[in-house]
């Protein structure tokens, strides 16, 4: 009997992942809703409890690949695999329309450049103290300062470290959480209360989930205000971390 | 049909990681040189293109939308299979980068915010539908 199971489970790894992950979810948003009232995303506790997941997967296995080095869970490692991860991400895309962006005008592009390049500038900054002298590593925790798609995406396309890339989610991950759970509470003190001033949050902290998340908690009429804006932020940081900002991060730190 | 948007995303995502792996070998880059932001850029042109004319039919944007709600578990897998055990040796650092950047992000909304009301009422002169909404609640 625990064999035919073991057989089922082995055959079929994608579909173990769909429901690993669906369950982790499930769980998160239950979480989000039970225990913090809505003040934590549901989307940023499952990827805490991905995190988690892979910290006990690791644990068990010894290995790097989290859970995946779990022959059962096999599957995860597709489902979050390079090539299912960077067709999600593009997907990610759709809805978003320049015309959009145009209306919002220059403060919003300003501060989408500017936001990422802050985010990163800090997230270097901080690798930099503590110790990281490598462009790739530098530029794949500053990514990941950015958000924690940027921060993978620039990871696998330089060929970090899976430790850095870790890293480098986490740093994300703290940022998206910030970002949640501080956008109601300074909300005042920075007149984030104008679908103008949403537009050039959403552009400037750009987080996807902590945006949405964080604007749904001040007023959920500015969240399609800064979510159009925040749609452009992980492109642009998908487009700028690995080349131009990793091109400067190589001059000053040559390898 | 569900496929033309599946196959479209998955036409631009192939030519923006191609046009990503050429940029890499031009610059002579050993990296996919931001090969998922062409490809978003490209899927931005195209399904515009395609919308403004009418030939984007919702159950052929659904393929796309499908995939795009897709991403956060997707990133749940992804975050899943990461050493995670080899980065909370530097956990202070990951808490650190992703707070300093916040704060000073959060800091900055106020005067790029200033900088469009400088130019008078511009934001709201170009977008009367949304100055409505602003005085609404």
């Amino acid at each position: 009997m625990s064999e035919l199971l073991q057989q089922a489970v082995f055959k079929n790894g994608l579909l173990v992942g769909f429901a690993v992950v669906g369950g982790v979810i499930w769980l998160s948003y239950f979480l989000s809703d039970r225990v913090t009232h809505g003040r934590l995303h549901g989307s940023a506790i499952a990827v805490f409890g991905g995190l988690l997941l892979a910290y006990v997967g690791g644990v068990v296995s010894g290995g790097k690949n989290g859970i995946a080095d779990l022959p059962a869970f096999a599957g995860v490692g597709l489902m979050g695999g390079a090539m299912l991860r960077d067709f999600s991400i593009v997907a990610t895309a759709y809805g978003a329309s320049f015309d959009d962006l145009k209306k919002s005008g220059l403060p919003v592009i300003i501060a989408l450049f500017l936001g990422v390049a802050v985010s990163f500038v800090c997230g270097a900054g901080v690798a930099l103290a503590f110790g990281y002298r490598d462009a790739v590593s530098l530029t794949t925790i500053g990514a990941g300062a950015v958000t924690y798609i940027v921060g993978p995406v620039t990871g696998a396309a330089l060929g970090a470290s899976s430790e850095v890339m870790a890293l480098s989610i986490a740093a994300g991950l703290v940022k998206a959480i910030l970002v949640m759970i501080a956008t109601p509470l300074v909300a005042k003190s920075i007149s984030l209360d104008n679908p103008h001033t949403a537009m050039v949050y959403g552009g400037m902290l750009g987080t996807n989930s902590g945006v949405s998340a964080g604007l749904a908690a001040t007023d959920p009429k500015l969240v399609p205000y800064g979510v159009m804006a925040a749609t452009f932020y992980t492109g642009l940081g998908c487009l700028l971390a690995p080349s131009v900002l990793y091109l400067a991060m190589r001059m000053i730190f040559p390898q | 049909m569900v496929i033309y948007g599946v196959a479209l995303l998955a036409v631009c995502s192939l030519l923006g990681l191609l046009v990503g792996e050429a940029l890499g070998a031009v610059l002579g880059v050993k990296a996919n040189v931001g090969g998922v932001g062409f490809a978003m850029l490209l899927l931005l042109t195209i399904t515009d293109w395609l919308a403004k004319r009418g030939r984007f039919k919702p159950v052929s944007a659904s393929g796309v939308t499908f995939w795009s709600l897709m991403y956060i578990p997707i990133v749940v897998a992804m975050a899943a299979q990461q050493n995670v055990v080899g980065a909370i040796k530097g956990g202070p650092l990951a808490i650190l980068a992703g707070t300093l950047g916040v704060v000073v992000s959060f800091a900055l909304v106020p005067m790029i915010a200033r900088i469009g009301r400088r130019a008078p009422g511009a934001a709201v002169a170009t977008s009367p539908g949304r100055s409505d909404k602003k005085e609404a609640p």
